[in-house]
């Protein structure tokens, strides 16, 4: 028809049957922001035959420095972004079939969001949702691609079930109260990085070229100029809950998630990790310096950022009071603990 | 002491001598660090007692959450 795909073709281990593969795909995008808008630009210009991007927040001023599909427009007008992901994505390439769904993703959806795909992207900015990807990869046997960055740092690793080891097998604790893009910044060419290493081990998978995948956990800090690729293969579990001889995917029981509750007539809402957690005031008290008024005692510490004020209790409780809305509670709450 | 870390030839203070103490010099969470050794993976219950040797080659790998 035309040629559009021609310069990918050309690049021998994809070929025109790879492409042919390519187009004959569904990849499902967890996120929108910086990893999911430049994960979805580079699959739907390389022709992916359906994509299905998910995300639960709306455009900000704050995200058009990195968050490549999204103009000015869209921040002015808080457009959700996978709604501005679509119809930017279906400007640069009309024959995907791009669906996207304004969503926050929890067992139910992600179980509904799975139906037909080929494989799974991480581009969320937080554990609890990569951990329930990782159980439903390993149930429904779809690979999927862990990525992550913040500030000149990022990583990411394949999980293949049945091969490689799963994110709980590399992951003995939930890393809670670490840092986030909102509260050490981030470059967008880190961005990139990550993204390049997911897409091409996507473009791997995709058209079979399984030996060519990386097959080790990759880091890099673009400012320190350093890398690692470290093989894992023998961190994988027998005993594992989600990729061992009898999983119990721990993270598809409802009792497991993080738990969000409305306080009635509080104005708050309490959220509350899924696993037991011991919170480091002092540490997130220089974390949260520059972004609010913080105070602390030894039991809570407190975070007054304009109308909303978050209380973090050692135990990883968090409340937040000027709001009775889950959503926008579930957004500070990830803006402050990754 | 000179050793390299991801890559990186460093040189260490007398006070870094061990995995442990090259994480907390880094300023990294122990919990959330996967530490490679000389091509093998340190075990999370051995990172205070693996004693850090001139030459060594560590690769030192934490998650975070942001993206």
């Amino acid at each position: 028809m035309n040629d559009r795909y021609s310069r990918q073709e050309l690049f021998s281990p994809i070929g025109k049957e790879g492409q042919t593969q390519i187009q004959q795909s569904h990849v499902l995008i967890i996120g929108a922001g910086a990893l999911g808008t430049a994960l979805a630009e580079s699959l739907t210009r390389a022709g992916i035959g359906k994509l299905t991007i998910v995300d639960r927040d709306y455009v900000e001023w704050s995200n058009l420095q990195r968050q490549q599909l999204y103009s000015e427009s869209d921040a002015r007008d808080r457009i959700p972004k996978a709604a501005a992901a679509k119809k930017r994505l279906q400007d640069i390439n009309s024959e995907v079939e791009v669906v996207s769904h304004v969503m926050d993703v929890s067992i139910e959806e992600m179980e509904q969001l799975i139906v037909g795909v080929d494989l799974i992207l991480d581009a969320t900015d937080n554990f609890d949702t990569r951990l329930l990807i990782n159980d439903i990869s390993q149930k429904a046997n779809i690979p999927w691609i862990y990525g992550a960055c913040v500030g000149s740092y990022g990583l990411s690793f394949t999980i293949i079930p049945g091969k490689t080891p799963c994110l709980q097998c590399l992951l003995e604790h939930i890393p809670l109260g670490g840092m986030t893009c909102d509260t050490a910044g981030i470059i967008s060419p880190t961005v990139q990085i990550v993204v390049a290493n997911q897409v091409t081990e996507a473009l791997k998978l995709l058209t079979r070229n399984l030996t060519a995948l990386r097959g080790s956990l990759y880091s890099f800090d673009l400012w320190l100029n350093s890398s690692s690729s470290i093989s894992v293969d023998k961190m994988k579990k027998d005993d594992c809950p989600s990729c061992g001889k009898t999983p119990s995917y721990p993270y598809l029981d409802k009792s497991n998630l993080t738990k969000t509750a409305v306080l009635c007539g509080r104005n708050t809402v309490q959220i509350r990790p899924a696993t037991n957690t011991s919170l480091n005031l002092e540490t997130l008290a220089v974390q949260l310096k520059p972004y609010g008024q913080v105070s602390k005692n030894q039991y809570l510490l407190s975070l007054t950022k304009g109308e909303y004020r978050l209380v973090f209790f050692t135990d990883g409780r968090v409340l937040i009071h000027g709001t009775k809305d889950i959503a926008e509670a579930k957004k500070l709450y990830y803006q402050f603990v990754g | 002491m000179t050793i390299y870390v991801n890559g990186k030839k460093t040189l260490l203070g007398t006070g870094t001598n061990t995995i442990m103490t090259l994480i907390e010099y880094f300023e990294l969470n122990p919990k959330v660090v996967i530490v490679e050794r000389n091509k093998d993976i340190v075990a999370k219950e051995n990172y205070e007692s693996t004693i850090l040797e001139k030459g060594d080659h560590i690769e030192l790998v934490h998650f975070v959450g942001g993206g």
